[in-house]
């Protein structure tokens, strides 16, 4: 099996979470799909690891798993934040600054 | 027939029949992510990619990060997701109506481009070479590998890295944190001022919820005397979510009633 089967199916699971980000509502469900964004480039980091036969790709796509936790606890955090103060997770509630 | 069983049996082929197994199956929910309703059936979903992202790990000679995927993603983060949405409430506001009209249309013909560019360029990039393979890199252990490159040559990422985790979590702890602006209400404090509230009745503690001998349940408000249904005696929480039903419906003189019709 070709090794770039892999990059098609992460380009297509970060379209697909990029499209989550813009049409989904809840701050949760859009920090989920930001998710999937970085899992779909940590894929593709593995894959390149693979094709290149060094193990570079795999420490980045480690350290992206670090980051993407640091990311999701401090988002959470804003988003339990914004709830606490405004009764809703819907990321178009927090329009104060338009009012 | 064991010729077909021996071609099976290389390395590539079993790899090809997890692939395109797996492979649908992970666009499958993760466009399901997208199209369903409740924000936990979404987390659900997004745990399968993230396994079916582990076994591709492992599948590709990165039996270190598959094992790290599992662990960190699917149990850790997918974790912290499902206790915010609890926190927040499970059956928290998701209005599908675009507050940007023909957003949807917009957002997924765009996406279809982008996504038609993505894949387009990679069929026609030269990656070049054949796939080199990790057999070589791997010769001493995946985790051996990483380790060796980790702390040599990715030293200085790995310690900003640690920094970064550390203001995380100060930062998490900061978010969190809230001060209070009003003074804490003692028991004491709350006694004296059921007694002191005018009215008797506040001091012998709210009326519990249900209609007794009829319909009995912590989300039907209980029936005064008069008949009217006592609001007091449903929790704030359950009448905040709207989870109240209507107590007229088991009134007394409803059901006798309804015995007659029968």
């Amino acid at each position: 099996m070709n090794s770039a089967n892999y990059l098609y199916l992460s380009a297509l699971l970060f379209t697909i979470g990029a499209v989550g980000v813009v049409i989904r509502r809840n701050a949760i469900v859009v920090f989920m799909c930001v998710e999937l964004m970085l899992n779909a480039a940590n894929l593709s980091f593995v894959t390149f690891s693979r094709i290149n036969g060094n193990l570079d790709g795999q420490v980045v796509a480690f350290f992206t798993m670090v980051v993407a936790a640091c990311e999701v606890v401090v988002g959470l955090a804003i988003i339990v934040t914004i709830y606490r103060s405004r009764r809703s997770a819907s990321v178009d509630d927090a329009n104060l600054l338009k009012r | 027939m064991i010729n077909y069983a021996l071609e099976l049996g290389q390395t590539a082929k079993p790899e090809a029949l997890l692939f395109y197994i797996l492979a649908p199956l992970a666009v499958a929910a993760a466009i399901g992510m997208l199209v369903v309703k409740k924000a936990v059936h979404s987390a659900i979903l997004l745990a399968w990619v993230m396994i079916t992202l582990a076994i591709f790990y492992i599948a590709q000679d990165a039996a270190f990060l598959g094992i790290v995927q599992i662990v960190v993603y699917t149990g850790a983060v997918m974790m912290l997701f499902l206790f915010i949405l609890m926190l927040v409430g499970v059956d928290s506001s998701e209005s599908l109506t675009e507050t940007i009209k023909g957003l949807r249309w917009i957002a997924i013909t765009a996406s279809v481009g982008f996504g038609g560019l993505l894949i387009s360029l990679l069929g026609r990039a030269s990656l070049g070479r054949t796939t080199a393979g990790l057999a070589d890199a791997n010769s001493n252990g995946n985790v051996e590998g990483l380790a060796q490159l980790i702390f040599s040559d990715y030293v200085w990422p790995f310690e900003v890295i640690s920094a970064l985790l550390i203001t995380a979590a100060v930062g998490a702890m900061v978010l969190a944190h809230h001060e209070r602006t009003v003074k804490r209400v003692t028991q004491r404090e709350q006694s004296q001022a059921r007694f002191r509230s005018g009215s008797l009745a506040a001091a012998a503690g709210l009326p519990g919820p249900g209609v007794f001998a009829l319909h009995n349940a912590v989300d039907v408000p209980a029936l005064l005397p008069d008949g009217t249904p006592a609001a007091a005696s449903i929790s704030a929480t359950l009448k905040a979510r709207g989870d109240m039903l209507d107590s007229a419906q088991y009134q007394l003189d409803n059901n006798d009633n309804a015995a007659e019709d029968k």
